[in-house]
């Protein structure tokens, strides 16, 4: 069986580290492709948050009262860093859609039968979904500053909040992933890995002080993963309305938003690769 | 030494469903098994458990001589595999997709993109190169499909129902590619619900019904089993159905009288079992002629696979497509073993 053996020995593998990166790159790239020829998914995916600063500016702000000031401007600089925040989670579903759809089309089949690093379909996937997410953040932020958003820190603080919430939406993707790989269809895996998010996202101190809440609400806002990357992000931009709750999250919130997001890759991701090893379509 | 693709006891349940109920299998290097049976008989599951998709509850599995349980990476780099839905990605150009697989067998961007085009060349694809699959006929993905599974010239190969769903014309053009695979050396195990297809590719044939191999041979020895060549007479006029069933007894393989020749009285057939070949056919024209019994049609048949299928299995091979078989169709509901028309003595 002399042409086996020259056929695996030409593609012997090597460093398994440097092949896992390299094909997740692979796979990113390839995702990367998709989302450049379907712009309408980009494109919806910037139209909602941009609706959202519009909307929740002109008609909430004046009546919510952040930090005792129920000015519009005050508002306005409170909510960005709940939008950003909201923003980001939300490629959640387009991750969970993808990879639904890559298992309905038979091409996790093709992926799992080639020799490739076993995480690979899921980081490429991921790490797309980052590319996307980083390019929605930079347009929000944009309009962000044209409707009157302003950050009163260190260029270096700003530039910490970016890649604190862009860690948080690395690590929402990975609970996107799991979402994608239980659901039987992509449309399933859309609704399924947004539905979730409004409870997640309206629960804390994205859209309102916290501080305002009813004391069973507050607690799990203040301890929502969610809450501690905003409150971060308020604290970095130098925004107002930063809550002066002594809940731990609240006091520390750059490391508890960096905490929750690691916890959330380790047990998701792992997860995942899981459910991909031993998915059947 | 155990073939290229070896498969002893494969057992997979899927809550109640045994799905694989001990499938073993041999394949010699360089040959073409067809893995011949209805949906849902196990077919995709035996190709999932042996392409490393799928880990089987039990049973032992080994191909292009690595252990597939115990070595399934490097298994991977052995195999190519095809599947029944074709498995490309539609936003990415032909090359594209072609390249990402390459690069994903763990080759150079490079080289990966050289062997892109030869593979694009190959299969005809080279002036679609550029267009993303999503434009791509159904004969065009299966092509680049089957182009995908070449990438690194494996030495052995999977093709699940490769022309499921394709018009005859494209079904053509794949099996000659099919055959031009093989014609290099490379062992592939196919499967398919065509009988005609298994008939045309495969040296071999495993006949899986509810995840058991339950016959395996050469098309001819399989044939065999079912019986030798008959003829087939259809009479113009329905009263001469009688007449000419008697005359036909006359010749069957048993002699008359023994209940062999069979009548569909709807389509006004006759078939009895014979030896003899053409000069017997023509000897039966004369005869009946003689008896002024005008016919509509007279042949000899050899049995197809779905006569095999039938004999083996007790029911009809339940293909999706429309366009293989001879119009027997009503067969299925008859039920019968190996018989597909109401059974009328000769006197």
């Amino acid at each position: 069986m002399s042409a086996v053996t020259d056929a695996v020995r030409t593609t012997a593998p090597g460093n398994p580290i440097a092949q896992s990166i390299r094909d997740s790159l692979v796979v990113a790239r390839r995702n990367l492709i998709r989302m450049a020829r379907i712009p309408e998914v980009v494109i919806f995916g910037l139209i909602q948050p941009i609706m959202f600063v519009v909307l929740f500016s002109y008609v909430f702000g004046g009546s919510m009262d952040i930090g005792g000031s129920t000015s519009p401007e005050v508002y306005r600089e409170f909510l960005m860093a709940g939008i950003f925040a909201q923003t980001v989670t939300f490629a959640t579903a387009g991750a969970g859609a993808g990879i639904a759809e890559d298992m309905h089309k038979g091409l996790i089949d093709r992926f799992r039968s080639l020799p490739m690093a076993r995480g690979a379909v899921l980081t490429g996937r991921t790490l797309a979904d980052l590319v996307q997410t980083a390019l929605t953040l930079l347009v929000l932020a944009v309009v962000a500053l044209l409707v009157g958003w302003r950050t009163h820190t260190s260029f270096g603080e700003v530039l910490g909040a970016f890649a604190l919430l862009l860690l948080t939406g690395y690590a929402f993707t990975w609970i996107g992933a799991v979402i994608g790989l239980s659901v039987r269809t992509p449309e399933a895996a859309t609704s399924g890995g947004l539905v979730w998010l409004f409870p997640v996202t309206f629960v804390s101190n994205a859209f309102v002080d916290s501080d305002n809440m009813t004391p069973w609400l507050r607690h799990i806002a203040e301890w929502n993963p969610f809450s501690a990357t905003v409150q971060a992000c308020r604290e970095l931009f130098g925004n107002p309305g930063v809550s002066t709750s002594d809940a731990w999250p609240m006091q520390h919130p750059v490391w508890a938003s960096l905490i929750y997001s690691v916890l959330i890759i380790a047990l998701f991701r792992t997860l995942a690769v899981r459910k991909y090893r031993s998915a059947a379509t | 030494m155990p073939g290229a693709i070896y498969a002893e006891g494969l057992v997979k349940t899927f809550g109640d469903v045994r799905a694989l109920d001990g499938v073993d299998l041999d394949v010699p290097e360089g040959t073409v098994l067809g893995l011949l049976g209805p949906n849902g008989a196990g077919k995709t599951t035996t190709v999932r458990c042996l392409t490393t998709l799928l880990r089987p509850d039990s049973g032992k599995a080994v191909v292009a001589g690595l252990d597939v349980l115990k070595q399934p990476d490097a298994v991977r780099r052995s195999i190519g595999l095809s599947g029944q839905f074709a498995a490309v990605d539609e936003y990415l150009t032909g090359r594209e997709n072609l390249q990402m697989v390459g690069q994903l067998y763990q080759m150079r961007a490079k080289a990966a993109r050289a062997r892109a085009d030869e593979l694009l060349e190959q299969f005809h694809l080279a002036d679609a190169a550029d267009r993303t699959a999503k434009t791509y006929s159904g004969g065009m993905r299966r092509r680049l499909d089957l182009a995908a599974a070449l990438v690194v010239s494996p030495p052995v190969m999977f093709m699940d129902e490769p022309t499921t769903g394709l018009d005859p014309r494209n079904r053509q053009q794949l099996w000659e590619v099919i055959k031009q695979l093989v014609s290099g050396g490379t062992t592939l195990l196919l499967t398919t619900q065509y009988l005609e297809e298994a008939d045309h590719l495969a040296h071999d044939i495993a006949v899986v019904d509810h995840g058991r191999v339950i016959a395996q041979g050469t098309s001819d020895q399989l044939k065999a089993r079912t019986g030798g060549e008959r003829v087939e007479v259809v009479v113009h006029e329905r009263e001469d159905i009688r007449a000419a069933s008697a005359l036909l007894d006359k010749y069957s393989l048993r002699g008359p009288g023994k209940g062999d020749t069979t009548v569909e009285e709807h389509m006004r057939k006759i078939t009895t079992p014979v030896a003899g070949g053409a000069k017997l056919l023509a000897e039966i024209i004369r005869e009946l002629d003689t008896h002024g019994i005008e016919i509509d049609d007279i042949g000899l048949r050899r049995p197809t696979l779905d006569d095999v299928f039938l004999s083996l299995t007790g029911h009809v091979a339940e293909a999706g497509g429309e366009d293989e078989g001879d119009g027997e169709r009503t067969a299925r509901d008859a039920g019968g073993r190996g018989h597909r028309s109401s059974k009328e003595a000769a006197k």
